[in-house]
């Protein structure tokens, strides 16, 4: 069984303030559009915000282990096919 | 139909109201004003709008002007955020002009008209020629030619293009505008005439340069909470479906904000069914043909301003905010009330009314938790001392007041609810029409709401319209009905 990749939006404050409840539809979106391969939560907040004046680049989003910054779907769209793409 | 689409000017709106609201907390209030512009855009950042770092300081120092709850346009371009800063501290009366324009951040948009792009093939057909009513096109070198002179503007040429190769070019904030409010002036820039406004706050949502601001009351606020006022929260309907959070937890973090109490505005909105249901009731048996809703403040407004003769037919009935207001007064009076809003429009309203102090929009709220780092999802939770019912709560929802009057209603007295799911040129045709006639053909029970989707549409929102609707109607489901409370 391949790995599944892994996709956590954020859903705390100031993620979700800052955009990340524009982000709520991949919640939905991801599995129709890969199915089995990829595994996409909303989870509560990841502390990428409260480094500094980090909250200005929120929301966050983390595909694996890559944060992705001032996400936005077609952003984590894009990150997903380059993964599914390094893994074939 | 697209409400609440994501944008980078919100993100922009929202990153300046944290900035403000850190800085009033911090220990120096006016230098940390002055600092936001060059905070956000340090030397050598990169420029990611606008024609240089020097445009774009400027525009957030603006954006940081109306954060403050200034004008743009009655404050000169020479004063410091920081001498503004400390004016906004000496300020007793929120302004009674709601919006502001930045014109450092609005584009000029070229004029809206009909414009022939290079699509256009020169068809033998010629459709645009013939649809014409004015003569004004003519084909030149094999491809249509519009004459500005004689163009009125009307798109039938736009509509029969076999190729769509006529476009019109629209100034979104005018294309947005249901009542010819916001136009350009002399210098091509956007302005205002309040005359006109009804400060449905479309015009704000719709600048896809967020050069329409609304004039923040925050640090009103901050100032009453930090004098240690007992500030006491109203909040509408759809905020229930704004944060990621319970109703009970965003009472406990509203309250972590200073807040000495929280009160569900639906509790008013009881309060508008009942009346509302009885006025219904005695002004058909008096045999008036319909009545509209009076709830949205947007509407109250465009009733005011334009669509006078439709007012003896719109409900006398007061708004949730109304009867909230008066509650909490009556309950605290030595409480500042702070109304917590979807939209620009329940600005005018407060101002009306001398039981609510300010009003926040739930984009401030939400910086506000951002700033103090409120995490929602992780308060404790807090009851409502009077629980609201299911209808009330609903209220954010197009559709929603005109079932909750329906409930209460006899059953020898049916109603038959016309909803208006958002204020446009048409719909504003539809209801003169209606008040012209004395009648509407659809029903009786006209609901109004200026934004589309009701109060979840509103311009100041932070949830996207789908899961806000899910959050929300959650919460209704969960509560009692009118039904088994009155009966």
């Amino acid at each position: 069984m391949e790995k599944k990749i892994s996709v956590k939006v954020c859903l705390g404050t100031t993620c979700f303030v800052m955009g990340s409840a524009n982000l709520q539809e991949l919640i939905e979106m991801v599995p129709k559009k890969y199915g089995e391969k990829v595994e996409v939560t909303g989870v509560p907040c990841l502390g990428l915000c409260s480094i500094d004046w980090e909250f200005s680049k929120a929301p966050y989003v983390k595909v694996d282990e890559d944060v992705i910054k001032e996400a936005t779907v077609e952003k984590v769209l894009k990150a997903i096919d380059d993964k599914l793409a390094a893994m074939n | 139909m697209a409400i609440n689409t994501p944008k980078q000017t919100s993100h922009l709106k929202r990153e300046i109201l944290v900035r403000l609201i850190r800085a009033f907390l911090s220990d120096d209030f006016a230098e940390n004003a002055r600092l936001i512009p060059y905070d956000m855009r340090p030397k050598g950042h990169e420029v990611p709008y606008r024609c240089c770092i020097y445009k774009e300081r400027a525009i957030l120092r603006d954006r940081a002007v109306a954060g403050l709850g200034h004008s743009i346009e009655e404050t000169d371009d020479s004063e410091l955020l920081s001498n503004l800063a400390e004016k906004a501290l000496e300020r007793t009366q929120p302004d009674e002009k709601p919006l502001t324009v930045l014109t450092t951040a609005c584009k000029g948009c070229v004029p809206s008209r009909i414009y022939v792009t290079d699509l256009c093939q020169g068809c033998v057909a010629r459709p645009c020629v013939n649809t014409c009513k004015f003569g004004a096109i003519s084909v030149i070198n094999g491809k249509s030619v519009i004459d500005p002179a004689k163009c009125k503007n009307c798109g039938m040429c736009a509509q029969v293009c076999p190729y769509q190769a006529i476009q019109k070019i629209i100034v979104p904030c005018e294309n947005a505008c249901p009542v010819g409010a916001i136009t350009k002036g002399e210098d091509g820039h956007a302005k205002i005439d309040f005359d006109k406004c009804i400060s449905c706050g479309k015009c704000v949502s719709a600048c896809p340069f967020g050069a329409v601001h609304e004039k923040s009351q925050i640090i009103d606020v901050l100032k009453n909470i930090k004098a240690g006022k007992k500030v006491i929260a109203m909040v509408a309907p759809a905020i229930m479906g704004q944060l990621p959070c319970t109703p009970q937890q965003l009472k406990e973090a509203i309250q972590e904000l200073g807040f000495a109490d929280v009160y569900e505005v639906a509790q008013g909105a009881d309060v508008t069914t009942k009346t509302e249901a009885a006025e219904f009731v005695e002004r058909l048996e008096k045999g008036a043909e319909f009545m509209t809703t009076s709830c949205c403040a947007g509407y109250n407004e465009l009733v005011d301003k334009h669509i006078p003769e439709i007012k003896p037919y719109r409900s006398d009935t007061k708004t949730p905010m109304y009867y909230t207001a008066e509650i909490v007064k009556k309950e605290h009076p030595d409480a500042v009330t702070v109304f917590f809003s979807p939209c620009v429009a329940k600005r005018r309203e407060a101002l009306q009314n001398p039981n609510v102090d300010y009003v926040l929009n739930y984009e401030e709220i939400g910086a506000w938790f951002v700033a103090v780092g409120v995490q929602v999802s992780e308060c404790g939770e807090s009851k409502f001392k009077t629980e609201a019912s299911a209808e009330a709560r609903n209220y954010a929802v197009t559709g929603g007041v005109a079932k909750a009057v329906q409930t209460l209603l006899p059953e020898e007295i049916p109603a038959h609810p016309v909803i208006i799911d958002g204020l446009n040129k048409q719909s504003i045709r539809d209801l003169k029409k209606y008040a012209k006639n004395g009648m509407c053909e659809l029903g009786n029970l006209i609901e109004v709401m200026a934004c589309p989707g009701g109060c979840l549409g509103g311009n100041a929102t932070v949830n996207a319209y789908k899961p806000a609707l899910k959050q929300l109607t959650n919460y209704v489901n969960a509560s009692e009905s009118l039904k088994s409370t009155e009966k």
